[in-house]
Order: structure tokens, then C-alpha cells, then sequence
């Protein structure tokens, strides 16, 4: 430890802190533009200078180590004419365009002027102007308000890993631009915008839309994939503005997807706000509650409790599965499922299930094997904390399944399942490497456990994990990554086949045979129910109308997720709490409400009015869910079971080649216009230049 | 200025280094720690544009981050830093004139206005003639000879408005002159002869040398 004195403050930090890390300690605030606690220093806006004692000029806090007795003061005369000569340099050539400016209200040169500048400019000459730069569909550029604080480059090439932003030439034709002006191919380009300390770069979406103090915040968590991203939701009226990251080391840090950013103008349309029903023409027609609960009443009392199923989608809350998996147990329905995409697990422990290592856990991990999983498309911001460990800890990593490129190098094994096989039987270097790794990492992805193998997998991987002591007495290093947000939620609560019970993909064979007369489609939206008897009846409760309501004879208009408060569990197990920002449209209501309203009508009532006696209710049934925010893990236990493993490709669940395109996993990401275009300046010219 | 600006608009579709340059680039490259090959970014710039008519076109510029192991901004970051890469065509005789105080004191302007009454061209532009082209630059380290200017690798000091002139006339021949003072001075010795050091004086106590008496 190092002590300090700061304005006549004694403070200790940890040896390597810097002296602006210092002042901070004691609480002093210290302007700066450039300096991020996430990125490399760069020490280039100067705004950050302190007095120091014995040096004769002031130093740049950010870029000056910590030492003992240094004696560092913020207050003087010479530090106040020194931030105040910066600022003035800073404003030169800075626009006075703060009223048309998107950054106006939030902007840190706004508000560092105020605080620290001159009450009046000296400035008489011409200023600079810059040409804007090409940057896609997420970021819009007024390049001429650029104070070079090279923060997007950073990020650019230390988190994103698209080292595709620079700053060229130099002095006053300094300009910071992306290579031959394209666009920043990242999943995470839209964090360059929160980044930038001015209003040079600009979220395009949300440009001219709203000013920072008409919105009102509210923190949430993020569904768009399984992490669980800690966010900001800003709200005017009935409308979701914006998405922001909140911080939290150990989930997000202070970034989050593009995804997870802009796929909000998805909520707007187009949504089911009322309920409707299937008419004798086979067109949905528009209806009351209770003409649609008295036709659901009717064809559950035709079927048979065996001959009725249900089937949870990726966006559904903790509540919504929990009703509707109590409602199914009242009728006697075995045949449940949220696992929508035909993925194995779920029946064998908690521990074959969740990312047992955490998020953070990533950190003190030495060894990586990565199985089918593609974490840049799967889990963006995930793949940012991968590949910093990567880089500052040069951690091995090893995949099998196919290529994709990651921002980071990976010993690629191969695309073939059998090779699983000759691993655990020979062993190689990637099984060599995980036995001597102190903290080794497996990290399945959906790609590998959707397979009609998967369980043989699942079988080969547990006795790798026992031949290289993959669990150990404080590390679990066995890892499954989650796509969807609902899904280790719905696992907890067990909204699986019960005893006799069919998965999803029997479910959808029983409903074409018809031994299965009706579906409850719980928002799942990605499995195909186009070949389904005539005769069967499938219920669609959701809150878009996406595949999942066109293939349904009753639609029921649930909420968004950001119009409900629910709970959401992440791949790691942490219970989180997303909160209601808006109220849903029209006649739709939140979804446990809805299946609380037709058991009524069914004459199955279920026992809770409100949402906190739901709570109650669901985290007695499954205590798990009672502990919220915190990782969880649990024991390995015997995977998978003995089968015979085809010679197929492994793919991956999303991203090239899959089908499926980072930008639109779900009802609402599909139905945005944002991500449509981000398909097209993204996906679409990857394919065209792939074919040429 | 953006990228579009700064290079040339007909850029070459290939670019490939020459096999002895490639040579070189070996000899290079072991000059530096495997892990640490974007050291060698400036020397292979250099390689590059003295290759290719001394300017810098974008292919070359993405051979040396191939080469390098760098982004391609990164390099391109470097080659917009430095007035010494050019990214657009410049003429066979590659003018960078000082300006900078001590020739400016000494007479840079009568230079720069040589070069624009015999060639009309003034920084940046490059005559129609396509031979010469002028750069402003600022000092290049021989002040004692001011003013002077550099055409491609050589100085030319002690100019003034008909010494360039001259200069001019025979570059546009090919009658490369000889380079350093147009006066003949040897270094930055005084006019017409050295005032100082004209004879070895030995250090007191020194032993004579016999071998060593250049007086």
C-alpha cells in the first residue's frame, strides 16, 4: 500500500493506483476527458492536472503513479488556472452548437466548462471544422466537436477487439475516423457513444428524439440474451426512449450490446394489444377477454389432461413460467417445456446447467475450452471480458465447433462432434492443457446441446471434466452459456416434462399426429408450428406479433419485459429484478395476470392475487429464486447418458452461418427497424463480399 | 481533412514489394523482438514509398500492417502523421523547403518564390510539368546553412533566389548538382575560410607524436 496526502487528506491506495485514482479515494473530484477506469491511459486532454509538491510544473493526475508521501494538492491557485487554460485550449475549437447538440444536458465538456472554465472566451480567430465520418446504422458523427480524447479508439481496440478506429494526422488536422470511413463492425459499437465525453459521437437511433432531463430512469436488467446486462431504461409518457448501461463488475461491467441498446424500437410494433380469436374463415379476428377465455375453456375441456402441452419462449419472467407451470400441474399436464429450442438440459442438477464458474469467474480462469459455443454472438459482452483476459493474462483458449472470429486467438480443434470422443479416449494438448490449468473453464454452447445427440455429449464432456478434475474444491469450472433470458429461470422452476412428459420437439410432433390437441405457447416464438393438425388448438400468449401469434388460434397480448416487473435469472444463476418502465398497450396486461385470469375461467384458480403473494408462493416452491443477485453453482453430478455420437458439424446457436443473425434473436429485436439495418450494413455486405 | 482527401483519388490495385526489397524487409524485421514487429512500421513505410515512386498508396500501406501484425489503421494512423509519407503522387524531384525562423530570417521567401515564378507551384502542388513537387516544411536541423532546401534525399543550403533558380534549371535536365552548400562550403564553416582550428595546437603536456602533425 501506498499513503498519500491529498489537500492535507491521508489516503492509502494499492501500489500501481494512480494520483487521480487518489484523489478520488479522498474524495476529491478531479475533471477529466480522456482518463477511463476501463481502458488504457492516455494521458492526452490534460484536464486532470493537480499541484504536486517539489515538481514545479502541474502533473496529468491519470498518467502519474502513486507515491509514498507525495503530497498532492487540487485546490490551489495554480491548479485552478491550469484547468481553466486547458478548457479554454479544449473550447478553441470546440462548436458552440450545445443547443442542437444530442450531448447537450449530459455532456461532460458542458458541464467541466462550467465547473472548471472561464466565465468568458478570449477567443476571436476562426475555429476548425471536421468532415463527418461514416460510422453505420448506431453512431452518428459531428466530427467538428471532437476533442481527441481517443476514448473510441481505445475501447475500440482494447474492448471490442475491432481495431478499426484511428486517429490520423496530427496537431490541428488531427480527425479520428474508422479505416477507409466504414462502418465499426462490432457488437459493441454502441458503448463509443456513452464513451465519448462530448457530442462527436452520437446514438443515430435516438438523435433529435429526446433531452436528458425530460426522461425519467429506470434501472432494469437486460433479456436480449442471458447475461443478464444491468441496465438503464429512460422513459417519456408511455415510450421507451433509450437504453443505458448501469455499471456492475460482475455481470456487464459498463458496456452492453448493441442488441441490448437499440432493439427497443422493436416495443413499439408490432404489438398484440388486444385479444383475438381464430373465425370460422381461419383469420384472426379481434375479440373480448371473454370470448377468447370461453373458446381456451372449451378446447381444454375437450382434450384430455394428456393431450394438452404448453411451451415457455426466451423472454418469458420467472412469474408468467411459474403460473402457467401451476396452472399445467392443476390440469395434469405433464408436457411442459422452456426449452423451445430442443436443448437437453435441465434434468440432471442445477450444477449440469448454469454457468458454475460466474461471469467474473472468467477473470481467474487460465484454460478456456469453448464447446459449440460462440460467445461474441451468443454473449457479447461476455466476449469483451474473455478476450481483456486474453490479452492482460494470456489465457489459453480452445474451441471445437465452428470458426467464427472471436477479437481474440483461439486453437481452433475443429467442427465434428466425434471429436469429443478421441479427446476424452486419447486426450491432446487441449486435455493436457486443462489438467495442469489451476482454474480450467468448459464452456458449452447452445449449438452443442440442441443436438439429437446432445446427451452423448453431454456424457463425453462429464467424463473429460472427471479426467482433468474440472471441478475442484473451490473452482467449478463447468459452464453452460445461456441464449435465453428465460431459460435458467424456467429451469429452476422446473417447466420441464414431468413424469410421461414430452420436450418440444415431441410436442410439435404430437401436434401434427394430433395425440397432442392443445398448445399453450407461452411467447415462444421460434418453434415452427406451421405442420400441426387442423384439429389442434394452440393458445399464443405474447406481446408481438411475431410466428408464434400468426400460428395460434387464440392470442392472448401479454407485456413486454419492459412493461412488467419480473424476475430474471441468468446464465450464471443470479436473480435479478427487472422493473416496469412502461404500461403495456391497449388491453395487454402482464402475463402471470393473464394466466391467473383464465384459471379463474377454467375453474382451476390458483392461489395468489397479487405479484408479491406470487413471489411468495414461487420462492417457497423453489428457494433458489430467493437469492437474488448473487452467482450460484451447485455440484456436477453425472451428465448426459452413454449414446452414440454422430459426425455431424457443431455450428453455433447464433451469428454466421447459423441462420440465425446476432442482430434479430427474438419477437423484438425482429421487429426492429434499428436492427434491420444493422443486418444490412453489417451481415448483408459480409455476405456479398464472401461471395465475391 | 478526411482519408478520402488525404489520398489519391486513382489508387493502384496492387501492391507488391520487390524481391530485394523483400531482402531488406528480412534484415529489418531481425532487428526487432519477433513479439515486436510493428517497430519496424517506419522502415518499412520508407521501403515502401522509395518502391513506389516515392508516395504511399493504400495497398502498400495494408502489405506493411500485413507484414507488421498491425490494424491497418494503426499504419495508417503512422503514415498520416509524418510529412515524410506522401499518399498522393509526387513529382520525380520531391522539393521540402524550410521555413522554419532561422531560414525565414535568412531568406526562405526568396526561395519559395523562385520555385513559384519558375514553376508555378506553391506547397502541396505539383508542377504541370510533373517533374517537381513543393512541400513546406518546417526545420530540418541545417539552420547553420540557411536557407536551404531538400530534394528527395539531399539538402541544398545557402540558397537565395538565383542559387535556386540554377538549381531548378538543372534538375529539370537531370543534372542531378552535387548536394549540401551551392556555395561549396565544407559543413558550416565561415566564408571564405576556416577563422578558428587552422592549426593543431597540442594539449600542454601532451607527448609529440610525430605521425600526428597535420600543420
Amino acid at each position: 500500500m501506498i499513503t498519500l496526502t491529498i489537500d492535507g487528506i491521508e489516503v492509502e491506495v494499492e501500489e500501481g493506483a494512480s494520483v487521480l485514482q487518489a484523489c478520488e479515494a479522498a474524495g476529491k473530484e478531479v475533471p477529466r476527458f480522456c482518463y477511463h477506469e476501463r481502458l488504457s491511459i492516455a494521458g492526452n486532454c490534460r484536464m486532470c492536472l493537480v499541484e504536486m509538491e517539489r515538481s514545479p510544473k502541474p502533473v496529468a493526475s491519470c498518467a502519474m503513479p502513486a507515491g509514498n508521501g507525495m503530497v498532492i494538492k487540487t485546490d490551489t491557485p495554480m491548479v485552478k488556472k491550469a484547468r481553466e487554460g486547458v478548457m479554454e485550449f479544449m473550447l478553441i475549437n470546440h462548436p458552440l452548437d450545445c443547443p442542437i447538440c444530442d450531448q447537450g444536458g449530459e455532456c461532460d465538456l458542458q458541464d467541466q466548462a462550467m465547473g472548471y472554465g472561464m466565465a468568458d472566451s478570449r477567443y476571436q480567430e476562426p475555429k476548425r471544422t471536421v468532415e463527418n465520418k461514416e460510422m453505420g446504422p448506431l453512431i452518428s458523427t459531428i466530427m467538428t466537436r471532437c476533442i481527441h480524447c481517443t476514448r473510441c479508439v481505445r475501447f475500440a481496440t482494447e474492448v471490442a477487439g475491432v481495431p478499426e478506429l484511428g486517429a490520423i494526422g496530427r496537431g490541428e488536422t488531427m480527425e479520428i475516423t474508422t479505416y477507409l470511413e466504414k462502418a465499426l463492425a462490432s457488437e459493441l459499437s454502441g458503448n463509443v457513444v456513452d464513451l465519448c465525453p462530448v457530442g462527436a459521437l452520437t446514438s443515430r437511433p435516438y438523435a433529435f428524439q429526446a433531452r436528458s432531463w425530460e426522461l425519467s430512469h429506470t434501472s432494469s436488467i437486460d433479456v436480449m440474451d442471458a447475461l443478464g446486462s444491468h441496465i438503464r431504461v429512460d422513459s417519456r409518457g408511455n415510450q421507451v426512449m433509450r437504453v443505458l448501461p448501469r455499471n456492475n463488475d460482475d455481470v456487464n461491467e459498463e458496456w452492453i450490446s448493441d442488441k441490448t441498446r437499440h432493439a427497443i424500437d422493436g416495443l413499439r410494433t408490432p404489438r398484440i394489444d388486444r385479444p383475438y380469436l381464430r373465425n370460422a374463415k381461419g383469420r384472426l379476428e379481434e375479440a373480448s377477454w371473454d370470448e377468447a377465455f370461453t373458446a381456451i375453456k372449451k378446447a381444454i375441456g375437450k382434450a384430455k389432461p394428456d393431450e394438452i402441452a404448453s411451451i415457455a419462449g426466451d423472454l418469458c419472467d420467472a412469474e408468467a413460467m411459474f403460473a402457467l407451470s401451476q396452472l399445467m400441474d392443476k390440469i395434469g399436464s405433464p408436457h411442459k417445456d422452456c426449452r423451445q429450442d430442443g436443448s437437453v438440459v435441465g434434468q440432471q442438477g442445477e450444477g449440469s446447467y448454469l454457468f458454475n464458474s460466474s461471469i467474473a469467474g472468467i477473470d481467474d480462469a487460465d484454460v478456456i475450452f469453448l464447446i459449440g459455443a460462440n460467445p461474441r454472438h451468443e454473449a457479447a459482452v461476455m466476449n469483451a471480458r474473455i478476450r481483456q483476459n486474453y490479452f492482460n493474462r494470456d489465457v489459453k483458449i480452445f474451441r471445437l465447433g465452428a470458426e467464427v472470429d472471436l477479437t481474440y486467438p483461439v486453437t481452433e480443434l475443429g467442427d465434428d462432434a466425434r471429436l469429443l470422443e478421441k479427446l476424452v479416449d486419447k486426450g491432446g494438448p487441449v486435455v493436457t492443457a486443462l489438467k495442469r490449468a489451476k482454474r480450467p473453464m468448459i464452456i458449452l454452447g447452445q449449438a452443442a446441446l440442441r443436438r439429437k445427440d446432445s446427451m452423448g455429449l453431454l456424457d463425453l464432456v462429464g467424463q473429460l471434466a472427471k479426467q482433468v478434475d474440472l471441478v475442484k474444491k473451490d473452482w467449478n469450472g463447468f459452464n453452460v452459456l445461456h441464449t435465453a433470458a428465460a431459460r435458467v429461470a424456467g429451469l429452476m422452476l422446473n417447466f420441464l416434462p414431468g413424469k410421461g412428459g414430452k420436450p418440444t420437439m415431441e410436442i410439435v410432433a404430437g401436434l401434427e399426429k394430433g395425440n397432442i390437441k392443445v398448445l399453450y405457447n407461452l411467447g415462444a416464438d421460434e418453434v415452427d408450428l406451421s405442420q400441426r393438425a387442423d384439429k389442434s388448438f394452440v393458445i399464443y400468449q405474447g406481446s408481438h406479433g411475431d410466428r408464434g401469434a400468426s400460428q395460434a388460434d387464440v392470442v392472448l397480448p401479454g407485456a413486454a419485459w419492459s412493461e412488467k416487473d419480473g424476475i430474471y435469472v441468468n446464465t450464471e444463476g443470479r436473480v435479478q429484478y427487472a422493473s416496469r418502465v412502461t404500461f403495456p398497450p391497449g388491453d395487454a396486461r402482464e402475463d402471470w395476470a393473464i394466466i391467473r385470469a383464465l384459471s379463474a375461467a377454467i375453474g382451476q384458480t390458483l392461489g395468489y392475487d397479487d405479484l408479491s403473494s406470487l413471489r411468495q408462493t414461487m420462492t417457497a416452491a423453489v428457494p433458489t429464486l430467493a437469492v437474488t443477485d448473487q452467482p450460484q453453482s451447485a455440484k456436477l453430478g453425472k451428465i448426459g447418458r452413454r449414446q452414440a455420437i454422430t459426425a455431424s458439424p457443431m455450428g453455433h446457436a447464433i451469428g454466421a452461418g447459423s441462420g440465425v443473425s446476432f442482430y434479430m434473436t427474438c419477437p423484438i429485436s425482429r421487429a426492429s427497424v434499428t436492427m434491420a439495418e444493422c443486418v444490412k450494413a453489417f451481415e448483408l455486405n459480409d455476405k456479398a463480399e464472401a461471395a465475391e | 481533412m478526411s482519408i478520402s482527401r488525404r489520398i489519391a483519388d486513382n489508387q493502384p490495385e496492387h501492391f507488391a514489394f520487390s524481391d530485394e526489397n523483400k531482402k531488406k524487409i528480412k534484415t529489418i524485421l531481425a532487428k526487432y523482438p519477433k513479439e515486436r514487429k510493428s517497430s519496424a512500421v517506419l522502415p518499412l513505410l520508407d521501403l515502401a514509398q522509395r518502391q513506389h515512386d516515392n508516395w504511399l498508396p493504400m495497398k502498400a500501406i495494408e502489405a506493411v500492417a500485413e507484414i507488421c501484425d498491425m490494424a491497418e489503421i494503426r499504419v495508417l494512423e503512422v503514415a498520416t502523421f509524418y510529412t515524410m509519407f506522401n499518399l498522393k503522387p509526387v513529382g520525380k524531384y520531391f522539393i521540402q523547403a524550410c521555413g522554419t525562423t532561422p531560414c525565414w530570417l535568412r531568406g526562405s521567401d526568396d526561395v519559395m518564390r523562385c520555385i513559384k515564378d519558375k514553376l508555378g507551384i506553391s506547397s502541396g502542388e505539383t508542377s504541370a510539368c510533373g517533374k517537381f513537387s513543393l512541400l513546406e516544411v518546417e526545420c530540418l536541423g541545417a539552420c547553420v546553412n540557411a536557407p536551404m532546401v531538400q530534394i528527395n534525399d539531399d539538402y541544398y543550403e545557402d540558397l537565395d533566389y538565383m542559387a535556386t533558380n540554377d538549381l531548378i534549371d538543372r534538375l529539370a535536365v537531370d543534372d542531378v548538382p552535387p548536394a549540401g552548400s551551392v556555395r561549396g562550403r565544407q559543413g558550416s564553416q565561415p566564408e571564405p575560410a576556416p577563422t578558428s582550428l587552422t592549426k593543431i595546437v597540442p594539449f600542454p603536456g601532451a607527448k609529440k607524436d610525430k605521425g600526428d602533425d597535420h600543420a
